[in-house]
């Protein structure tokens, strides 16, 4: 219910912004609505978003898998967390625009480099939390599975996996929102189609209205999967344990 | 089966440098069917000659001889249970083979039959530490080790575990070994007790106790109780 209220707060506020600031700069919502039917309608809505979903979801995958193995090996192995962290530090402080833009200039504007790109900015963030996690072990249930013969892919599946739960999530979490936006960047700089590209195609011809139909489409998106994806599993790997990382 | 046991030396070094011996002298051997109890003040190092035992630790000078088909089962001095899984998961976890009439039967004993779908969460200590010798025994073990499994508990509750341990010892011919510096948990459960020294640790003395355990009367485990006081004091 406060969360209803609160969507019309806002709707109310856009447009009476809108009344204020006129239609060329600030469209009302009605107006908006009308390009996303339109939009929608003509099917390119749909293949917009399902471009940038599949690069979303490409990327995450790549950059949680990658990530968390590494992660969890710079967690464990000493050795490994001295090599791996000056890396990482420098991939921390790089800005998103650099590797995307090097990517591009090193693999040519493909599907390849864009993913690539999209994943390598993430995948920092997922290392350090992961790390985090594997440096949270509790050593002791090694030792338990050790003493007891547990086979190391059991111990691996019902001893770690669960203590990794709740750092799987926020890594999870924090590297979704933040691929949601990178990929835009990439996708506006060098796609040929996407919601990111279409952005830039508004941007283009102040089109306003069109930018603002991809913008609240793709947020409401994201809305949605984070509340419907995300959260439950957040919730789900945390629930035997009080306090989430 | 046997177990031998020759540890000369066992030491930690602290991060400023400095060697803190542990252990000094730990000789002896135990056959299958016996309980050898270890006796020795808090601190003394019983912990780290278990972990030595148990193969968690390797670091040490000596040699321990362990028959290598041995089944080893421990009970830690804290539970040791995965928080997310249910008790029975918690044991089929360790004894993946275990029947389902052996299990009930263990969890009769140990009363823990309507906590079976129970979390270690919403366990007691003592609940926890029934659980933790229920998963030991599951995976029928030739080597048992308990380290102070019956540490904070209290007295009432502690004496009817020692009970439970008894039965489930007695059903099984397995080498067993006890660490406690509780003397009447030593005496109840214990074949051969052996006092160990403060830090570094040494065996002082090996003490047989011939009456099985089923007929040893309160009268006998109090007298064996006021000699073992006697023997202690003697060493110091």
């Amino acid at each position: 219910m406060v969360r209803l209220l609160s969507f019309l707060l806002f709707l109310a506020t856009w447009w009476l912004a809108a009344l204020l600031t006129g239609d060329v700069k600030l469209p009302a919502p009605p107006a908006v609505l009308a390009v996303i039917l339109r939009e929608a309608a003509s099917g390119a809505l749909f293949i917009n978003l399902g471009v940038t979903l599949a690069r979303v979801a490409l990327s995450f995958t790549l950059a949680m898998a990658l990530g968390a193995a590494i992660g969890y090996l710079m967690g464990r192995v000493k050795l490994a967390d001295r090599i791996g962290d000056p890396w990482l530090i420098l991939l921390l402080n790089l800005p998103a625009l650099v590797v995307i833009v090097l990517a591009y200039i090193w693999a040519g504007l493909t599907e390849v480099a864009a993913i690539a790109a999209i994943a390598v900015n993430k995948l920092p963030t997922a290392v350090v939390t992961l790390r985090e996690g594997a440096r949270a072990l509790d050593r002791s249930l090694d030792e338990m599975a050790s003493v007891f013969a547990i086979p190391r892919g059991r111990a691996f599946r019902h001893v770690i996996l669960p203590q990794l739960g709740p750092y799987i999530a926020a890594a999870a979490r924090s590297g979704l929102s933040l691929v949601w936006k990178i990929v835009l960047v990439a996708e506006y700089l060098g796609r040929p189609n996407g919601v990111g590209f279409e952005i830039g195609v508004a941007f283009q011809l102040f089109d306003i209205p069109l930018l603002l139909a991809y913008s609240l489409t793709f947020a409401a998106v994201v809305l949605v999967i984070e509340t419907v994806l995300v959260q439950p599993f957040e919730l789900r790997a945390s629930r035997w344990r009080p306090r989430a990382a | 089966m046997q177990l031998e046991v020759d540890i000369t030396g066992k030491h930690f070094e602290s991060a400023a440098g400095e060697r803190h011996d542990v252990l000094a002298g730990v000789n002896f051997s135990l056959h299958a069917g016996e309980v050898g109890v270890f006796v020795g003040p808090s601190g003394c190092g019983k912990s780290t000659m278990l972990k030595i035992l148990a193969g968690l630790d390797h670091d040490y000078q000596g040699k321990v001889s362990r028959p290598t088909a041995a089944r080893l089962g421990m009970v830690f001095q804290e539970p040791r249970l995965l928080p997310w899984r249910s008790v029975e998961d918690n044991i089929r976890l360790a004894a993946p083979h275990i029947d389902e009439k052996r299990l009930s039967e263990l969890f009769a004993i140990l009363e823990l039959t309507e906590h079976r779908s129970h979390f270690p969460g919403e366990l007691s200590l003592g609940l926890a530490r029934r659980v933790a010798l229920a998963r030991a025994f599951a995976i029928e073990p030739d080597f048992l080790i308990l380290d102070e499994p019956l540490a904070s508990l209290d007295d009432a509750l502690a004496a009817h575990l020692r009970e439970q341990i008894a039965t489930l010892v007695e059903s099984r011919s397995m080498m067993t070994l006890l660490v406690t510096h509780n003397l009447d948990d030593a005496v109840y459960l214990g074949d051969r007790l052996f006092l160990l020294s403060a830090r570094p640790a040494r065996i002082l003395q090996e003490v047989l106790i011939p009456t099985p355990r089923a007929r040893r009367s309160a009268a006998e485990i109090n007298h064996i109780k006021a000699d073992l006081v006697r023997r202690r004091l003697a060493k110091i």
